[in-house]
This record gives structure tokens, sequence and C-alpha cells, in this order.
């Protein structure tokens, strides 16, 4: 009955959003206030009826109904709650509909909050929502419902994949989606800027938070999902160049520069056309990695289940909505007026620097990641493409870009001074050169490229910090008068000065962990010790117990440093019955931001374990820097000029007509 | 400056970048893209010694010989050929003997495939997509591979071993 409930609340949300996707357009062109009003009804209609139907999803899956397909494949009685409930997206069926639901999510909150958004604006943007929302439904309801019922239901489930009984599953997708499909709201904002060809920095405000917001839970959901693959999977790497981890890190990119190119449309009224470029790019690229990952194209973690009619079926969903919206730019972008001049040095010249090398180490990235699944559809040759690849061609695309950061916000609007911004950072230098010549000099005979590397992290620490400095006079006037100014500053100033710091600290982290990783490799016999770094880890026994859907052998190790006890590790590994599969669970010694990391192998028939061992140097950098960085989203978000709300749209004279 | 030269200055600069960028892409894919070869390919490929490739095909059931100090050495089997493969490290958990596997590394001297990452990404029923694909095309493909189809909605992880 739930089940059926729930089929029925998403059928039905499927109509809601197939009068969502016409009657507020025709409203638009008839000037019908009412028929534009519509939008917003059934825009909340739909977020109530999704709801329901994740709800039943999720009931369902707590009550271990296993004559529902999609139950009884991922799911066990025995299986804890939590991963009960978080199992509910932990395959393809469960997944999607998350996928639609946040999706109805950010279409009811545009609805709920966009009171202040003129009226057709509105209509335009709700109805481009329910057009992707409808193909999604319609997705979901043809190729992957996943309330569909077995004849005769079995006893027991099959149990959900071992790796994601895992409290990351209950965390990362989500946020990841948050990310994804918010980013389908500045898509849709863009579109509707198209249709109605008007487009002004009101438009710019608008859409900044709403882009904020998907940024924010993106850096968060691919943080997240890099520090769970580092814990999980048991060997120590916390990003492998898979394509599955592109496919984020694209959208992420893309949207990136969106941020900064909707300040420049924002504060200058200029680069419109490129923003409304970078919206419709940056939401294509998120239907792109849902493509890549929900389609069955690759093999990776994420490709649940490999059905070719979903991906056809996701493939035309991609071309529709990317072409469309592509040859709708074509059409109506140069009725578009270009906005203010500026030259080449300035602030908006720096954000199109910005612009420039993000999107150009998106295209790397893309390249990568589609090259080897073109060149094998034209002539059928397997390729991979690692980790070199990218190191070769995104690094040094980031090493001008993180240059140019601490210059940026230095720079006045419209016609900048570089000298008096090198000035400035003079103190970020000479901090940058000292740090270069202390990490050489303590590591000397190693690495020449790390010091240098890290040097850049400093600048651009450095740099955040003396725009903040700069900003409050700190030095030239009383400490008092500065710490005022300091309180006074909008809190979008201080929100660049962290994400900009949380780029320099992410970058201290991975030179640190590549470069200085230690690691001990071996078997051991109960009482032997390893060493790695200066720690003694000394295996005091295996023992075996039992959890609620698995067997698991726990291995004790005491570690000293020093001759100094300091802590004890358990690093075990689970053999779960059902699946019949085992996972290693690592364990982890945090101290300071450094991490030791033991994971298990298997064990030899004289008791002895194979373990891994890792000295992890200042590891945990590397996602302190995007928390930093998503930190500052939300200090600008939360600044006074997006919470008080948009400004009235310019006036209709000085309004840009379409080119009908 | 007027607007032509500022909008110059821009398309140039954004041409210089795309041009590097291009070169760096160019410069990478040929050194650092690797072949996907099974046994067979790799002998009739005459792959040179040295030049990395990733190795797919079903562990020889029998040849797994466990050495000290995590050396391992096994064979790779596609059916018509095998080659013999050498590793050292801990192998991920879905490693086992006639399930499919692949392994990158290069050729030595002797003919010997030494791996420097072996990824099995399996369960009971599932191949990987690589090993699966180049079985077919050889006539080699046994339908009980597959016959579980929905065992693997949700295939066990890619998991790894790399030293």
């Amino acid at each position: 009955m739930i089940a059926e409930a729930g089929h029925y609340a998403l059928v039905l949300a499927l109509a809601l959003a197939l009068i969502q996707s016409t009657v507020p357009i025709a409203g638009a062109r008839w000037g019908d206030a009412a028929l534009m009003n519509v939008a917003r009804s059934t825009a909340l209609a739909q977020l109530l009826f999704v709801a329901v139907s994740f709800t039943a999803l999720v009931m369902l899956h707590v009550s271990s109904d296993f004559s529902v397909v999609n139950v009884f494949e991922n799911s066990h009685s025995t299986k804890p709650l939590i991963y009960k409930v978080t199992g509910v997206w932990g395959n393809h069926e469960g997944s999607m509909l998350l996928w639609v639901a946040i999706l109805a999510l950010f279409g009811g909150l545009v609805a709920a909050f966009g009171n202040n958004l003129p009226l057709s604006l509105r209509a335009h943007v709700l109805a481009v929502q329910a057009w992707i929302a409808a193909a999604f439904y319609l997705f979901i309801l043809v190729t992957s419902n996943p309330f569909l019922r077995i004849g005769s239901p079995p006893i027991e489930g099959r149990d959900l994949n071992p790796v994601l009984q895992d409290i990351g599953l209950a965390v990362h997708p989500p946020m990841l989606y948050l990310g994804y499909v918010g980013f389908s709201i500045s898509f849709s904002f863009a579109v509707a800027a198209l249709l109605e060809g008007r487009i002004d920095a009101a438009w710019a405000r608008w859409v900044r938070p709403w882009t904020l917001v998907a940024w924010i839970f993106l850096t968060l959901g691919i943080a997240m999902g890099s520090y769970w693959a580092y814990y999980e999977l048991g060997w120590g790497g916390w990003w492998f160049w898979d394509p599955v981890e592109n496919a984020s890190l694209m959208p992420w990119l893309a949207g990136t520069a969106l941020l900064h190119s909707a300040v420049v449309m924002e504060k200058r009224n200029a680069l419109k056309v490129w923003t409304i470029l970078l919206s419709i790019l940056t939401f294509s690229l998120s239907l792109l990695g849902t493509f890549l990952v929900r389609s069955g194209v690759l093999t990776s973690v994420h490709a649940f289940a490999t059905d070719p009619t979903r991906g056809v079926f996701i493939l035309l969903i991609l071309c529709l909505f990317i072409g469309g919206s592509l040859s709708l730019y074509a059409w109506r972008a140069s009725a578009l007026k270009q906005g203010g001049l500026f030259a080449p040095i300035s602030r908006e010249g720096a954000l199109v620097l910005n612009n420039l090398f993000l999107t150009t180490a998106c295209a790397t990235v893309f390249i990568g990641t589609l090259y080897p699944l073109a060149l094998e559809v034209l002539t059928s040759d397997k390729i991979s493409v690692g980790a070199p690849f990218f190191n070769l061609t995104f690094g040094p695309l980031f090493v001008p870009l993180m240059m140019a950061m601490s210059f940026g916000p230095l720079l006045a609007w419209k016609r900048g001074d570089l000298l008096g911004a090198a000035q400035r950072l003079t103190a970020a230098g000479i901090a940058a050169l000292i740090t270069i010549a202390v990490v050489y000099a303590w590591t000397y005979g190693g690495s020449t490229f790390a010091p240098l590397a890290i040097g850049l992290a400093i600048f651009v620490i450095a740099g955040a910090v003396t725009d903040l400095a700069e900003r409050t006079a700190l030095f030239r006037v009383p400490f008092a008068t500065a710490m005022q100014r300091a309180r006074g500053l909008p809190r979008a100033t201080w929100g660049t000065a962290f994400a900009h710091a949380g780029v320099g600290v992410a970058l201290i982290g991975i030179i640190c962990e590549t470069t200085w990783n230690s690691e001990y490799i071996g078997t051991l016999k109960p009482s032997d010790v390893a060493k790695v770094a200066g720690y003694e880890l000394k295996l005091d026994g295996v023992t075996q117990r039992q959890g609620p859907n698995f067997r698991e052998m726990i291995a004790q190790f005491t570690v000293s440093l020093d001759g100094e006890q300091l802590s004890v590790m358990t690093p075990s590994k689970r053999n779960f019955t059902t699946r019949g599969s085992s996972t290693t669970e690592a364990a982890l010694l945090t101290r300071g931001a450094s991490q030791l990391y033991i994971s298990l192998g298997e064990t030899t028939n004289e008791g002895a374990v194979a373990v891994r061992i890792y000295h992890k140097p200042l590891v945990l950098l590397i996602w302190w820097g995007p928390i930093l960085m998503a930190f500052g989203g939300m200090l600008s978000l939360s600044d006074r000029r997006l919470r008080v709300g948009a400004p009235k749209p310019a006036k209709a004279s000085r309004a840009l007509q379409a080119a009908e | 400056m007027t607007r032509k030269q500022r909008r110059l200055t821009m398309i140039g600069g954004s041409l210089a970048v795309l041009a590097v960028a291009a070169a760096l892409v160019l410069n990478a894919m040929r050194d650092s893209i690797v072949f996907f070869s099974t046994p067979t390919m790799a002998a009739e490929k005459q792959i040179p010694t040295g030049k990395r490739f990733r190795l797919g095909g079903l562990v020889q059931p029998g040849s797994l010989v466990r050495g000290d100090n995590l050396a391992v050495n096994f064979s790779v089997a596609d059916g018509a050929a095998t080659l013999p493969v050498s590793y050292k490290g801990i192998l991920p958990d879905l490693f086992r003997e006639g399930q499919g596997v692949v392994a990158e590394g290069a050729l030595d001297a002797s003919g010997v495939f030494r791996a420097d990452t072996v990824l099995a990404k399996h369960d009971e029923t599932y191949m990987p997509k690589d090993v699966a694909d180049a079985l077919k095309k050889q006539g080699h493909w046994k339908d009980d591979y597959g016959a579980k189809p929905s065992a693997s909605a949700a295939p066990a992880p890619a998991q790894g071993a790399s030293k």
C-alpha cells in the first residue's frame, strides 16, 4: 500500500510538473498574472508530492518490506536503522528519487521565497525548473521505478553493498546532490533571462545567493566524498582522478567561475552574456555528471546498475537540455546588450582571468574524462587516462590562478593599480619566500617542487590576510579602530578572505601528504613492531567479533612515540555474510593535522597479518581547506546585501528588449 | 585604450591561455595515456619492455603463489593466452582465483608483467567491464558470468591496491 501510494504521488508530481512547465509561460506571454501565479502553487504542491513519495520509500526500507524489489535488493532485516535509511539512496532508483526530491525542494524554495522577483521572471524560472523535473520524473517512472513489487516476496533481503554501510552515505550523496541540483536554479534563471530577453544587475543579485548555496554544498560534498574514500577504501588515497570524481569536479570549477563572474555582473553590469553561458554550462556539467554516473558507461563505485535503456534515456535528457539551452543562447544572447567597460588591469580584469583559468582547467578535466570514452566509441581502443595526465595539465593551470588570487581583491574596480597591489602584497611575498627557504632547508635534498608549492600556498593565505588588514587599516590606525572597522566590513569581504585562504590551506595539505607520506607495508605477527615516521606500532593481537550483519576481525595496535605510549588503534576487516564480501575498516589516529593510518590485508596461515601503515603529515588540511571555503561561502551568503534582497530591476525604458 | 583595443587584449590573453592549455593537454596525452590489453592482445602487439599498460583477464586458477614479504605471483589468462604477473603489496579484498582482474604496470625483460597496481572490481558474478568486453570479443564469454544480473545491482566497488 505504501509503495503504491509513493508511486502514485510521483505520478501526480509529474502531472503537476507538466502543468508548471506550460501554464506560467502562457501566462507570461498573455500578461495574465493568475496564470503566472500557477507556477508558485504547483511548485509547492510538487514538493509536497515528491516528499510523500520519498518518505514512502524511506518507510519501506525502514520496515524492511522485501516485497518491493528495491528494498529486497538493497536491504537486510539485521541492518542497523541508520543504514536502512541511508540505503534508500545507496542504489540507482533511490538516488534518482533523492535527486528529484532535491530538485523539487529548490523549486519550492524559489516559489516560497521568490516574492520579490518580478512576476514574469519567477514564472519563467519555475517553468524551466519544471521542464527539468518532468524529464527526470519520466526517467524514474519509465526506467527506474523504485516502487516495483515482487510477485512472491522473499523472506530476507540481499543487503546493502558493505562499502556503503557507513556514515559517509548519510552525508556525501545528499550534500553532493544539493550542489549538483542547486545549480539548476542558476540554469533556470539563465534560460528565463534568455526567454524574456532581458537581464540586468538585479538578475545577478538574485542568482548569486542560489549559486552560492549550491557551491557551498558541492564543496562540502566533494570534500566529504574524498574523506570517505580515504578512510573506507583502505589504501589511503583521497583523490583518484576517477571519472566519477571528475564529474563532480567539473561543475565545481565552472560553478566557482560562475560565482566570480556573477560578482562582476552584479557590481559592474558587465560580462552578462558570459555569466549566462556559465550558468548554462555549470548545470550542463552537473547533468553530464549524472549521465556519467547513472548510465553505466563507467564502471565505478558509484555505478550501481547498468541498464542500457537508462543510459539512452539520460543521454536524451542531456542532449535535450544542453542542446536546447545552448541553441537558445546562440539565438538570443545577441539581444542582451554589453555592459560596462573596464581596463584589463582592474578587479573585473582579475575576475576575467580567474574565469579564464577555471574554465580552461575545467576543459582539461573534461577532455581527460571523456577522451577515453570517445576513443572507445570511435576506434574501440581502450585507454585509461590517469593521475599523471591531470597532474600535468590541471596543476600548471592552477599555479597562475593562485598567484593572481591574492592580487584580485586588492585591485580597484574599473581601473586598478597593479604596482600598488604588489606593494601591499610585499609582506605576503616575504612570508612566502621565508617559508620556501625554511621548508627547503628543513627538507634539504628532498623535493624542490614542494617548498615552492608551499610558498605559493602561504602567499595565498597571507594575501587573504593582507586584504583584510588593508581594509581595516590594521597597524596604521589604533587597534581598537581597526577592530571597529573589521566589524563594519561587509561579510562578503570576510567570506572572500576565508574562501581564498581555504584554497591555500588545502594546497599545503595536498603537497605535504603527497611529498612526505611515509608508509610501511608488510606482514606482522602478534607482538611484532612496525616503525613509521618515528612512531612505533606494536601488534598486540587479533580478535574476532560478531557485528549485526557481519563478522569482524580486529587487530589491536599499541602506538608509542619515543617510548611513550600514545594510544591504541584497532583496524579491522569485516566479512558480510549475505553478499559474501568483505570491507577494510582503517584505523586513524589524529595528531594535530597529521594522521596515522592502518589498514589490514589478508591473514597468512602462520597467523601473521598483512598491514599497511601510513603516516600522512598534515593530511587533514586537505579537508579543512574546503571547510574554510564553505565557511567563507556561508559568511558571504549572510551578507546584508543578499539578505535585504535585490533592488528593483532597471526601469523598463532602460531594459534590454528581446530581438523578436 | 579604446574599446576595441581592450577587447583585443582580452581575446589575445584568452587565446594565449587556451594555447598553453592545449599544449599541456597534448603533451600529457603523449606521455600518460595507458592502453588496455588482454594477454592475447599483449602477445600479438609485442608490447615493448617497460611500456606501461593495463592488463585485464581472469586470474588463472592454481597460479597464485605468495612469496615472502607480500610478494605475489599469479597468471592472468583470457582463454587463449596467459601472462605471468608479479606484484608486491596487499591484494584487494575481492581478488580471487578464477575471477576478473585488471593490473597496471609494464613487462620486464623476462616477459613477466610487473604490476604496481592491481584492481579487482566485481562481486561473485560481476566482471570488470574492460575484461568482460574483451572476453566477449574473443568469444570466451560464458553466459554464467552474467547469469544473475540482478545480483549485481549494486556491484562491489572498485577496490584497488597500489604500492
